[in-house]
């Protein structure tokens, strides 16, 4: 063995160990259970990916739930079976949620997968392989974390951006109760150095250190034992570290082992550690010399109530009762859970614990299964483990800050978290509590310090998601606005583009008009003035008014012109008499002549519409105007009507184009009030 | 008599220096808008829902900014009231129920989809564009999205939007608080007391 200096964290706690009580026995095999329940979420990350349905007959080792996303595991078939259900029910977690999980009735054949079984999937030479080969293969196997958290395995192994420099091996446990590493190590001891082997080659760490706590010396006898016959790995040492709880934590762990302390919101990789349970790697040796995924695992069933502490080896899935029924569960000792609050004074039934007495929690029922990372079934009696009991005040006694191993101030982080006080709890690194249970344990006020610190944890969590959502919410708010905006001028400008199209047609329509009525005023210039027959004055009654002043207009500007034309020629033949040169001056001559022609013509003509127009326009104008304009009135009415329709229309479905709707309405309920005054007038003036 | 001169003339340069120094900043440090309704914005809590009877949050904001009172807000309860309270130093208030009560706990969105009709009616009204579909073809709601404002349920014709609480999972659980018992409310156990451990 080799000598490590050691190193130790501050706080930690001695409880009673009571370890040996499931030591006694080797290590058995539960018996096949009728039915098994498997979660598909019983790891960190995303739910696995259901892969059969029901009906299906599924063998032993078969993928039932693959990975989904980049951190997940894939779930297998513990035996062979019939899936009987997919169905939501109540998972072994502190929360008491339902999850996704698969029923799986068991067939009693207990048969491998083909390609398991003829070993079709092992790698042999596992030390030479490629390590995407190897992590792959732990990818496939659905190999998480055995300690607790279950984070999976092969994304561990495969983020590896830093260099690892020592791969640390948990062999702690220092969990009282719990035994499952304990035997684990003591009967699989080589399996699990030839996991290590194969972790160490994926980290390509220089070093690795195992662990494990002097209450185990049978453990570390075995270890040793193993390590000798491997000869050739001398960068892998057993380290025998003091019983301290909770040295298993893996902060605290490296702490012992190294002395190095991982940063605070950071993982062991930002200091060149990886740290793994020794369940894991007995898991991973399987899964990649055997081919043979995580379908099975150690779990330690004690406690005062079972007539038979021991470890079994179970099923992933198997019920908690089938485990209580084969260790002996006696009822009548069992603790008789008394919770505080309303509910327990009506309701106790037998307490069963899943992980041990300081993290483990109280499972609802004994329906519910093993999971991957289900290390310990506690029952204990009433005597050994009595249920909480009221909390009284705080006395500010300091014992939880000395039992801190993570050198928090736990009574702050308490006042802070019972009066919600989140900013100040983050503050004092409320984050780095690790929940072990030490300053509850110590409390003489029995006050549940780690439920208050954990609601804290979880507040803190969801605070900063809303935060996030509200920024969300925010940029997305504000982008829409930006598009309703722009849409908006967009509509605006081809509003304005139309407006203008219109115009110019409206003009163009007119120009027309007038020719047509110069053309025909001038045809009944020449006839006789008896044209109030003709259906001439339909058609120039209309646009009269403002023909001749438009008229009037042109006259002005055409005489304009040809004031300039004339000036023009004037003043060219002075400067050709003046020059003497005669043959440009003459062409421009031409031009400007011609164009002192045509203007004084265009006046002439002008004039004579003008004069022609006057004389026209009174007797036509009074008579048609008010025939006309009711004509107009009527028109008007319907096409506010019309526009009423589409506002209400549009009110109704909240279009958009409201707004623009509700100006035009406005605009001609005024034309319509126009006609209407004009209509007066011709009334009061007929009069 | 120089001495004096001396002074006056090197106050008038150094007055004209930092002079320019301090126009030049104006100009060239302008603040954009009014910074405190960017702070009170970011204290309300972005539901875009409309209740406080202002198009969005940041109108309302403006509007604080402007003087309006700060218990308009009710998807952001008492806790966006007392952060603004102590943002502008005023007294909290409380939420004035003429503007709706404080829900108990998140709500979203959820379209019935088989009764859809597509007609993009709600898709109008989300103020956060968190409502995906097209006219005629089925609409649904990006749940991770919606601040649940409770807007688009009104203009639906066919009355196939419901809101309900957000659904626990396992990602978003967390524990309860401890609830605050007196010590004297109940006996404690006798075995308790003398072991003194649990």
């Amino acid at each position: 063995m080799q000598t490590i200096t050691l190193h130790s964290f501050d706080g930690g706690i001695h409880p009673q160990e009571n370890k040996h009580q499931s030591t006694q026995t080797a290590i058995a095999q539960l018996p096949l259970p009728t039915q098994l329940i498997i979660p598909i979420s019983q790891h960190i990350g995303a739910p696995a990916d259901v892969t059969v349905s029901v009906g299906d007959s599924v063998l032993k080792g078969q993928q039932i739930a693959k990975p989904k996303g980049f951190i997940s595991a894939a779930i297998h078939a513990p035996t062979s079976g019939k899936v009987v259900a997919i169905e939501k029910r109540e998972l072994p977690h502190s929360s008491g949620l339902e999850g996704i999980c698969i029923i799986l009735d068991t067939d009693g054949k207990d048969q491998w997968l083909e390609e398991i079984n003829n070993g079709s999937l092992a790698i042999n030479e596992y030390l030479e392989a490629d390590n995407e080969l190897l992590i792959n293969r732990i990818r496939d196997c659905g190999i998480t974390g055995m300690g607790g958290a279950g984070f999976p395995t092969a994304v561990k192994m495969a983020v590896q951006n830093r260099t690892i420099d020592t791969l640390i091996i948990n062999g702690a446990e220092c969990e009282p109760y719990i035994t499952s590493d304990d035997m684990l190590m003591r009967e699989r001891a080589l399996e699990t150095l030839r996991g290590v082997q194969i972790l160490l080659k994926l980290t390509s760490a220089k070093s690795c250190l195992i662990g494990i706590e002097d209450n185990k010396p049978e453990a570390i006898q075995a270890m040793e034992d193993a390590l000798h016959k491997i000869h050739r790995e001398h960068h892998i040492a057993v380290v025998k570290i003091p019983t301290k709880y909770p040295s298993g934590g893996e902060k605290q762990l490296i702490k012992i082992l190294t002395g190095k302390e991982v940063p605070s919101a950071g993982i062991p990789a930002d200091i060149g550690i990886v740290c793994q349970n020794v369940g894991t790697c007995e898991a991973v040796y399987h899964a990649v010399a055997e081919g043979k995924p995580l379908i099975s695992r150690i779990t330690t069933i004690t406690g005062e109530s079972i007539e038979q502490p021991q470890n079994v080896e179970v099923l992933i899935g198997t019920p908690v009762k089938d485990l209580l029924g084969y260790a002996g569960f006696k009822q009548e000792k069992s603790l008789f859970q008394k919770l505080l609050g309303s509910k327990s004074k009506t309701e106790s039934k037998p307490r069963i614990i899943m992980g041990g007495p300081m993290m483990g929690f109280t499972l609802s029922s004994d329906e519910l299964p093993i999971l991957k990372s289900s290390n310990c079934i506690l029952a204990p009696s009433q005597k050994e483990l009595p249920a909480n009991d009221i909390a009284s005040a705080c006395i500010r006694c300091g014992l939880c800050t000395e039992a801190c191993p993570a050198e928090l101030l736990p009574q702050q982080l308490y006042w802070f978290s019972k009066a919600g006080e989140l900013d100040k709890a983050e503050q004092h690194n409320i984050a780095d509590c690790i929940e072990c249970g030490a300053c509850s344990y110590v409390c003489p006020s029995q006050i549940p310090l780690v439920q208050y610190y954990r609601h804290t944890k979880g507040a803190i969590k969801d605070e900063r998601a809303a935060q996030q959502k509200s920024d969300r919410s925010k940029i997305r708010f504000e982008a829409r606005q930006a598009r309703l905006d722009r849409e908006a001028a967009e509509k605006e400008a081809k509003r304005q583009a139309r407006a203008a199209a219109a115009e110019k047609a409206q003009a163009a329509k007119k120009a027309a008009a007038a020719e047509a009525l110069s053309k025909q005023t001038t045809e009944s210039a020449e006839g006789v003035d008896e044209n109030t027959s003709t259906d001439a004055p339909a058609e120039t009654k209309n646009p009269e008014p403002v023909d001749l002043e438009k008229l009037q207009k042109q006259l002005d500007a055409a005489q304009a012109g040809l004031k300039k034309s004339m000036d023009k020629v004037a003043e060219l033949k002075a400067s050709a008499s003046e020059d003497g040169v005669e043959n440009a001056p003459i062409e421009n001559l031409d031009v400007f002549e011609k164009a002192v022609a045509t203007r004084r013509d265009k006046v002439k003509l002008l004039a004579l519409q003008i004069a022609e127009a006057k004389k026209l326009a009174p007797p036509v104008k009074k008579e048609v105007s008010r025939e006309d304009i009711e004509k107009k009135l009527r028109a008007q009415k319907d096409r506010l009507a019309k526009t009423k329709e589409r506002v209400d229309l549009a009110k109704e479905q909240g279009l958009d184009s409201l707004p623009a709707l509700q100006k035009g309405l406005d605009k001609q309920m005024q034309k319509l009030k126009e006609l209407e005054e004009e209509l007066a007038q011709f009334d009061k003036a007929g009069a | 008599m120089s001495s004096i001169l001396i002074a006056i003339t090197l106050l008038a340069t150094l007055a004209i220096i930092f002079g320019a120094i301090l126009g030049f900043a104006a100009v060239r440090f302008k603040v954009e808008g009014n910074p405190i309704v960017d702070q009170i914005d970011d204290l309300l809590p972005q539901t875009q829902c409309g209740q406080c009877s202002y198009p969005g949050c940041k109108p309302y904001a403006e509007a604080i900014a402007a003087g309006e009172s700060i218990n308009k807000c009710p998807p952001g309860g008492e806790s966006t009231i007392i952060a603004l309270a102590d943002l502008l130093g005023v007294e909290p208030e409380p939420l004035d129920a003429e503007h709706g009560a404080e829900k108990d706990v998140p709500m979203v969105a959820i379209i019935r989809e088989d009764e859809c009709i597509g007609c993009t009616k709600c898709i109008q009204a989300c103020p956060i564009d968190a409502i995906m579909g097209a006219a005629k073809q089925m609409h649904t709601v990006i749940a991770d999205e919606c601040t649940g404002c409770d807007l688009c349920v009104e203009p639906c014709p066919v009355d196939c939007i419901d809101m309900v609480p957000v659904e626990t999972t396992l990602q978003n659980w967390h524990w309860d608080k401890p609830e605050n018992l007196i010590a004297t409310s109940e006996q404690p156990h006798e075995e308790n007391l003398e072991q003194g451990v649990h």
